[in-house]
């Protein structure tokens, strides 16, 4: 058997119907609102300001802090109690690592930026998508980033190398699957974020990160058209 | 540092606001959106100004409570998120939090506007419970109208999931039969500063207020909840008065509902 159509009907190398917008939350410093397919994400950027506990402050850089948060009605089962998990924590950390890789904080010692990720919806990739809304809420923000970072997940559906999973591919089963978030800094194409979780070759990864950074170019264009967005509106 | 509540009072004699608005006004633009999460079994997202509020409502199967085996039930939650203002933390919910989601619980529950009759699917044993989710996207001030907005244009647009074999919620599988909803109820909150009274705060009026009180009002005029907030205290005339107003914004209120 094998994977022959995908079940929403995209290409292979296609993404999900992506939407984004900056600067949708006025309380913050930056925001953005991202979403791709039936997984939405909004985030705020506060600060740089000043951290708290003390001894978390580094006197050399200021610090990011992502906070990750499934809203209590964004699953596809039952509703989530709101508070957090272990695995909320691990993603926020995942996305603080890929961030960090373009923001230059050397300026703003002892200082954090908050960015805070709030999901609506999810379907599948929502760390990805919640990467691309704070890569934008970032930039919006004025903090000083030496490039962009941009996320989809890439993976394998029994036989196939597909972009952008969505919840049903990830489910599949009638063959083995691989679902990899990764994030792309956008001008030296090296991968900030990488995780994996299935089966796959190692042949077939390469192929796979291959095909999602050739895709990853729309993502990045429509982050940073609605970001130029804002400022033709005003 | 000029005193908010000084500016307020002087404004306010000449029956103005800060923001230009008269007393009595809302906040433009008003906007109330539908439907804006498909993980949700109803949701909302609802513009008061710059103020944002999302309602999301759930659906669950649970046992009935022991005294009232033939009834479902309902839970408001709301998120203050730190996402929405710079002065909300993350944790358990705050005094505000609990505050608010009660206001608008009481409003709807005292109205009996959900039948919960209607959310029996085996007495004694199996019930829907619907739980309401109100979240702050933007706080600009007046959470409690755009929240209560939130939460009936939520419920309103609320579908049940099918029930798969053992009376199991299938969340892919969307019903179209809606909750029974047999009143409309939205609360409206009327401030006071001085001797003068005034509706839909934003963030900076929020803080120089001395009274408030929430009026949860049924689309036939009638009240099926009050809450009493700050340190000022009303007298019977201001009552009558403030009351009078929260029906005539509600009724205001409720055109923007059926708009959608």
């Amino acid at each position: 058997m094998s994977y022959k159509r995908r079940c929403d009907g995209r290409g292979w190398d296609e993404i999900r119907p992506t939407e984004a917008k900056a600067g949708i939350i006025p309380n913050a410093d930056g925001s953005a609102y991202f979403r791709m397919g039936n997984t939405a994400a909004y985030c705020a950027v506060y600060g740089p300001r000043e951290l708290f506990p003390k001894f978390l402050q580094n006197p050399k850089t200021g610090i990011i802090r992502c906070h990750y948060n499934m809203l209590p009605f964004s699953g596809m089962g039952e509703r989530i109690r709101p508070g957090g998990n272990r695995r909320a924590q691990e993603i926020s950390l995942v996305m603080e690592k890929a961030l960090s890789a373009v923001v230059d904080l050397s300026d703003f010692p002892n200082a954090v930026v908050d960015i805070y990720t709030d999901l609506p919806e999810t379907d599948a990739g929502s760390r990805c998508v919640a990467i691309n809304a704070a890569a934008m809420a970032l930039a919006d923000a004025g903090i000083p980033m030496k490039d962009m970072v941009s996320a989809l997940a890439v993976g394998r559906v029994d036989d196939k190398i597909v972009v952008d999973l969505c919840y049903e591919e990830e489910a599949y089963e009638g063959g083995p699957v691989a679902d990899i978030p990764i994030a792309v800094v956008h001008n030296t194409q090296e991968i900030a974020l990488l995780q994996m979780d299935g089966e796959i070759s190692k042949e077939e990864l390469i192929r796979a990160i291959e095909m999602g950074r050739k895709a990853m170019e729309q993502v990045y264009e429509i982050q940073k058209k609605a970001l130029k967005e804002k400022y033709q509106d005003a | 540092m000029p005193d908010i509540r000084e500016n307020m009072l002087n404004l306010a004699a000449l029956g103005r606001r800060q923001d230009g608005r008269g007393l009595e006004d809302y906040r433009e633009p008003i906007s109330v959106e539908v439907g804006i999460s498909r993980s949700a079994e109803g949701s909302a997202l609802v513009k008061i100004g710059k103020t944002v509020v999302m309602a999301g409502v759930k659906l669950a199967v649970d046992k009935p409570y022991p005294d009232t085996p033939n009834e479902g039930s309902m839970m408001i939650n709301v998120e203050l998120l730190p996402l929405s203002n710079p002065k909300y933390e993350s944790g358990p919910p705050s005094i505000k939090a609990v505050e608010l989601a009660r206001v608008i619980d009481r409003g709807i529950r005292e109205a009996k506007a959900i039948d919960t009759k209607k959310l029996c699917i085996v007495p004694g044993e199996k019930c829907w419970m619907v739980i309401i989710d109100l979240i702050s996207i933007n706080d600009d001030g007046n959470l409690y109208d755009a929240a209560g907005l939130a939460a009936m244009a939520a419920l309103d647009n609320a579908v049940f999931p099918k029930l798969k074999e053992g009376n199991i919620p299938d969340y892919k599988e969307k019903s179209n039969i809606p909750i029974p909803l047999t009143k409309n109820i939205l609360p409206v909150t009327v401030f006071k500063v001085g001797q003068y009274l005034f509706v839909d705060p934003n963030q900076e009026e929020e803080e120089g207020y001395d009274g408030r009180l929430s009026v949860a009002v049924a689309a036939d005029g009638n009240i099926a909840a009050l809450q009493k907030g700050g340190e000022d205290t009303f007298t019977l005339e201001e009552i009558e008065t403030m009351v009078d107003l929260a029906v005539q914004k509600a009724k205001f209120l409720r055109e923007k509902l059926k708009s959608i």
